[in-house]
């Protein structure tokens, strides 16, 4: 029982002292489960994370469950996960509450219409930093050019793009692989 | 299917396809926002900024933010746990197979389309966000008149954060959001 609980509470921990995830997360993830748990060594954290990455889901989110599958099989990768989100579930309800309860002040709505700002600025930074790192060349341009074409001007839900995406990587990858055999 | 759970299993197919973080959860938000009318395209701009202002995984923020506003306590707490369930099946999934999950040509190529595709959806997103944060269309529609197509004291702070990012490049989110809210309620936005 014990272990379990301090599953749940160093998890609990990393979901409340850390801003914004993704790599905002590291510092408390290693403090916690590398140096003071000895849960996973560092090259295993930077495993679980890049796997993280590139499978579905909230990055932290599969980094908890790695964690508490590796110590505790299922229950204890519920146990993580159930802790790194424990205190978004409180805190945002709380401030979710305020926000309604507050929207009517013109004050507010100003203040509020300035935030939107602030997140145009955020998410063209955030744009721009994915598009150096995922945009590499032509064919990674015209797939990015085509999932934003049709994700604006078409009703084709996300889903299906996403696995569109996926083949269309997958088979080029494997055209290419067998390109490149043909000149070996 | 009641509302509830149909906005369970939105969440559910969020977590299952949303690959790459938070952000990448705000295409799919922005299609329920379109689809269901749950909120509008304004207040997911809000949900943003303070999932990106408070702790916790942005992610987890913003399916708590909307399940909230949609159905109350018990939303935030079914969109959340919907939204991480498929993370749960799939990562004790690999965790079994991690070596050859690692080097699998398969996962290897459908990243290799997924990578690039991720940006152009978030991008599309985040186009939607801009039209209603930087332009006034409903007042342009109304007037016929270009100049109230722009919202210009918000184009002017975008400028100005803008350049003051690309300046001082480690701003931490919280700081532009207060910076930005001190600036809407000082020039009455």
């Amino acid at each position: 029982m014990k272990e379990y609980w301090n599953l749940y509470s160093a998890w609990f921990h990393i979901g409340l002292f850390t801003f914004g995830g993704g790599y905002a997360m590291l510092p408390m993830i290693q403090k916690e489960v590398i140096e003071k748990h000895h849960w996973a060594s560092e090259d295993e954290i930077m495993d679980y994370y890049a796997i993280g990455q590139i499978t579905p889901g909230v990055i932290a989110v599969n980094t908890a469950t790695f964690v508490g599958y590796k110590q505790k099989g299922i229950p204890g990768a519920i146990i993580c996960t159930l802790g790194v989100v424990s205190p978004s579930l409180i805190i945002i309800t709380v401030i979710a509450g305020l926000i309604a309860n507050f929207s009517e002040i013109p004050a507010v709505q100003s203040a509020l219409r300035g935030i939107q700002v602030a997140v145009c600025v955020l998410m063209v930074n955030a744009i721009i930093k994915l598009f150096r790192k995922g945009v590499t060349d032509i064919p990674s341009f015209l797939i990015c050019a085509a999932a934003f074409i049709l994700s604006y001007f078409t009703n084709i839900s996300t889903v299906v793009l996403v696995i569109a995406a996926g083949i269309t990587g997958y088979v080029l990858f494997t055209v290419r692989g067998l390109k490149e055999a043909d000149h070996e | 299917m009641s509302e509830f759970w149909l906005m369970c299993w939105e969440f559910f197919k969020t977590g299952l396809f949303a690959v790459g973080g938070g952000l990448a959860t705000v295409p799919f938000l922005r299609e329920m926002s379109v689809k269901y009318g749950w909120f509008t395209m304004e207040k997911l701009t809000t949900m943003i900024a303070v999932s990106e202002s408070t702790p916790g995984p942005i992610g987890i923020n913003m399916a708590t933010y909307v399940g909230y506003e949609t159905f109350g306590i018990p939303g935030a707490i079914g969109a959340t746990l919907s939204l991480v369930t498929p993370s749960i099946i799939v990562i004790c999934v690999i965790a079994k197979m991690l070596e050859k999950f690692r080097t699998s040509k398969i996962v290897q190529g459908v990243f290799t389309g997924l990578r690039p595709a991720v940006v152009g959806f978030i991008l599309s997103a985040v186009i939607s966000i801009f039209l209603i944060s930087l332009f006034c269309i409903p007042e342009f529609q109304a007037s016929g008149n270009m100049l109230d197509l722009f919202n210009w004291k918000g184009i002017l702070l975008f400028a100005a954060l803008l350049a003051f990012t690309s300046w001082k490049k480690d701003l931490h989110p919280i700081f532009m959001i207060l910076i930005a809210a001190a600036a809407g309620i000082l020039f009455s936005f």
